[in-house]
């Protein structure tokens, strides 16, 4: 349960921090850097996210569907 | 009393990103339901056993459990996804995932509504 809350605030920490990359990026002029900047967070994030929910949809299945 | 901590602190962290990443704070409720989520499946599941356990002592045919088992849990997946689509605002797309959920639903309770369809044609006088 500790771990699962610290992923929360990664994800959290992880959004701020690639906010502020990609204003701080834009004053530079620097556009694209800063949408790529902005994707790789993005896909960082996705990954941990869709782990959580295959172990989700693993459960349920070995609860409900096959006994 | 975790739990409820876990979905403030989630809804605070999402309203900060909202308004610089709404992507993240996207990522982030659905990553704290599926956190929610997991963390009661553990108790779902001793509920499950103890109903199993009942079942066997009453000598109930093991396919109606597993059915109904089948039910809740489509139910459950189908619930989960349909209100995760609706956050992102597209209602037309959680619709239909409801939808499809309930006809599936529909689906495996065929066999019971024959059996019991069955058995009331049996009771009646022919």
């Amino acid at each position: 349960m500790n771990l699962d809350v610290n992923a929360i605030f990664q994800i959290a920490g992880i959004g701020i921090i690639i906010a502020m990359i990609h204003t701080i990026l834009k004053q530079m002029g620097k556009e694209e850097i800063a949408q790529w900047a902005t994707v790789i967070g993005f896909i960082v994030v996705l990954f941990m996210v869709i782990r959580l929910l295959d172990d989700l949809f693993r459960e349920i299945k070995a609860i409900f569907l096959f006994q | 009393m975790q739990i409820v901590g876990l979905g403030l602190i989630a809804a605070i962290l999402s309203l900060l990103i909202k308004e610089h990443k709404p992507i993240f704070a996207f990522l982030l409720s659905l990553f704290a339901g599926a956190l929610i989520f997991l963390f009661l499946i553990g108790k779902i599941a001793d509920v499950i056993r103890v109903l199993q356990n009942l079942a066997e002592h009453s000598g109930i045919n093991s396919v109606y459990l597993k059915t109904v088992l089948k039910i809740v849990g489509i139910a459950y997946i189908a619930e989960f996804g349909a209100q995760i689509v609706r956050d992102t605002g597209q209602e037309a797309v959680a619709a239909k995932i409801e939808l499809a959920g309930k006809i599936l639903i529909l689906f495996m309770a065929i066999p019971i509504f024959r059996i019991i369809i069955e058995t009331v044609m049996k009771l009646l006088p022919a």
